[in-house]
């Protein structure tokens, strides 16, 4: 392998105003120039987005899946944090 | 953490593959899958670059400017294709360059089909309809594959590709309605591309060694003799709407089984030009590698600007 591959970068797209940008896939570029004119040609070429975002791959830090039980646990046994958890006297439809 | 065995390990990877919830990069998984998702996912890649070189063929030659256009865009989204693709293989921890090394040196294939030559305009419209429609079959099924960044690539390849499809019926039908050499050109690139586009399936179910363990993997969700049925029951009709006559003696619709029933496969054929010895494929090969040799100083020189700015 040449130690002369170009970098991977992770590419974010932004559909339309008013929503985020989204990950749609990577590519390799030697630049962030390139690499943004590289995800217009081949993330956008219908009409997916208005907007990019491009990041070297290298650059992102990540959870480790083998943890995501322990790691997300505390999220799903807290059930007091969601509206359905709590009992509304009958007469209130909306609340 | 406590550290699971392979065998525990293997078996929640099997119990998330039976739920039909998707294996992530960074997931555990047997080595094998891995290794099995590398040859398929990296030998899609490569049909879908070396696909364009048949097409590339006839963009300087197309009769119009709209289809020369459209030509242009399909091969276009290929090349988007075979990009997708390649990353999603490089998320399996294989470089790009290996990869594609690995295509120059035979060890990976491609699809069978590109190693057939195109000889006429009308090949345009059989490879867009026919090879295309043959994919496309073939890629819907792979939307709900078991691997994330395969599925999530095919999602996209398949809401372009359609397009392909289209284009390529709509060159068969203008031909149709055309003179008598236009439609004795559309019969004739008929004549050529329908068997090897049932062959773009892959060996009978009883001859392909992967099958049955790609389908508990859900890598695959359909066999390739489903596939390829299925291909037959949309294309018939397409070709006798159009006055196109299938080369095939031995098809018939079958009441009973509510398919057609189609003639035998010239396996033999299918393996010689997977084993190298159809019309183009050492043309192919060279193409691609002449492409990456000669490409070489401009990547060089693009990853030396970039150092060169950065500093």
């Amino acid at each position: 392998m040449s130690t002369n591959e170009w970098p991977l970068w992770e590419v974010f797209i932004r559909s339309k105003q008013g929503l985020n940008h989204k990950h749609v896939g990577s590519l390799r570029a030697p630049d962030a120039e390139m690499a943004l004119q590289n995800a217009r040609d081949v993330y956008t070429r219908r009409s997916e987005g208005i907007s990019i975002w491009v990041v070297q791959s290298a650059l992102i830090t990540a959870s480790d899946p083998a943890d995501s039980e322990a790691y997300f646990e505390p999220s799903d046994s807290k059930v007091y944090r969601h509206p359905t958890f709590y009992d509304l006297p009958d007469g209130i439809e909306h609340m | 953490m406590e550290t699971l065995t392979q065998e525990k390990l293997a078996e929640k990877f099997q119990a998330k593959i039976d739920a039909d919830i998707k294996i992530e990069p960074n997931d555990w998984m047997p080595d094998t899958y891995r290794k099995s998702l590398i040859r398929q996912i990296s030998q899609h890649a490569h049909s879908e670059i070396v696909g364009m070189l048949p097409e590339g063929n006839w963009i300087t030659r197309a009769p119009s400017l709209r289809r020369k256009a459209v030509l242009l865009a399909k091969v276009q989204d290929e090349a988007g294709h075979g990009l997708y693709l390649y990353s999603a293989t490089e998320t399996l921890g294989v470089s790009r360059e290996e990869t594609i090394d690995d295509l120059h040196s035979g060890k990976v294939k491609y699809s069978s089909i590109f190693n057939y030559p195109t000889l006429s305009w009308a090949d345009m419209g059989a490879i867009g309809w026919l090879v295309d429609g043959a994919a496309i079959m073939n890629q819907v099924a792979l939307c709900r594959t078991s691997y994330g960044p395969y599925a999530r690539a095919m999602v996209k390849i398949c809401k372009e590709e359609s397009f392909h499809q289209r284009q390529g019926y709509e060159i068969m039908s203008t031909l149709m309605n055309g003179t008598e050499a236009q439609r004795e050109m559309a019969q004739d690139a008929m004549n050529r591309f329908w068997w090897p586009s049932l062959m773009m399936f892959g060996p009978s179910d009883a001859e392909s060694k992967h099958t049955e363990q790609s389908m508990r993997w859900r890598i695959k969700r359909h066999t390739n003799d489903e596939l390829r049925q299925s291909f037959v029951d949309a294309s018939v009709p397409q070709a006798e709407l159009i006055g196109l006559k299938i080369p095939d003696p031995n098809l018939v619709w079958n009441e009973a089984r509510g398919h057609y029933d189609f003639g035998a496969i010239d396996w033999e054929e299918f393996w010689q030009v997977v084993g190298g010895n159809g019309p183009c494929n050492k043309e192919r090969i060279e193409a691609r590698v002449k492409a990456k040799e000669e490409g070489e100083w401009v990547r060089e020189a693009a990853m030396a600007y970039a150092k060169k700015h950065k500093s």
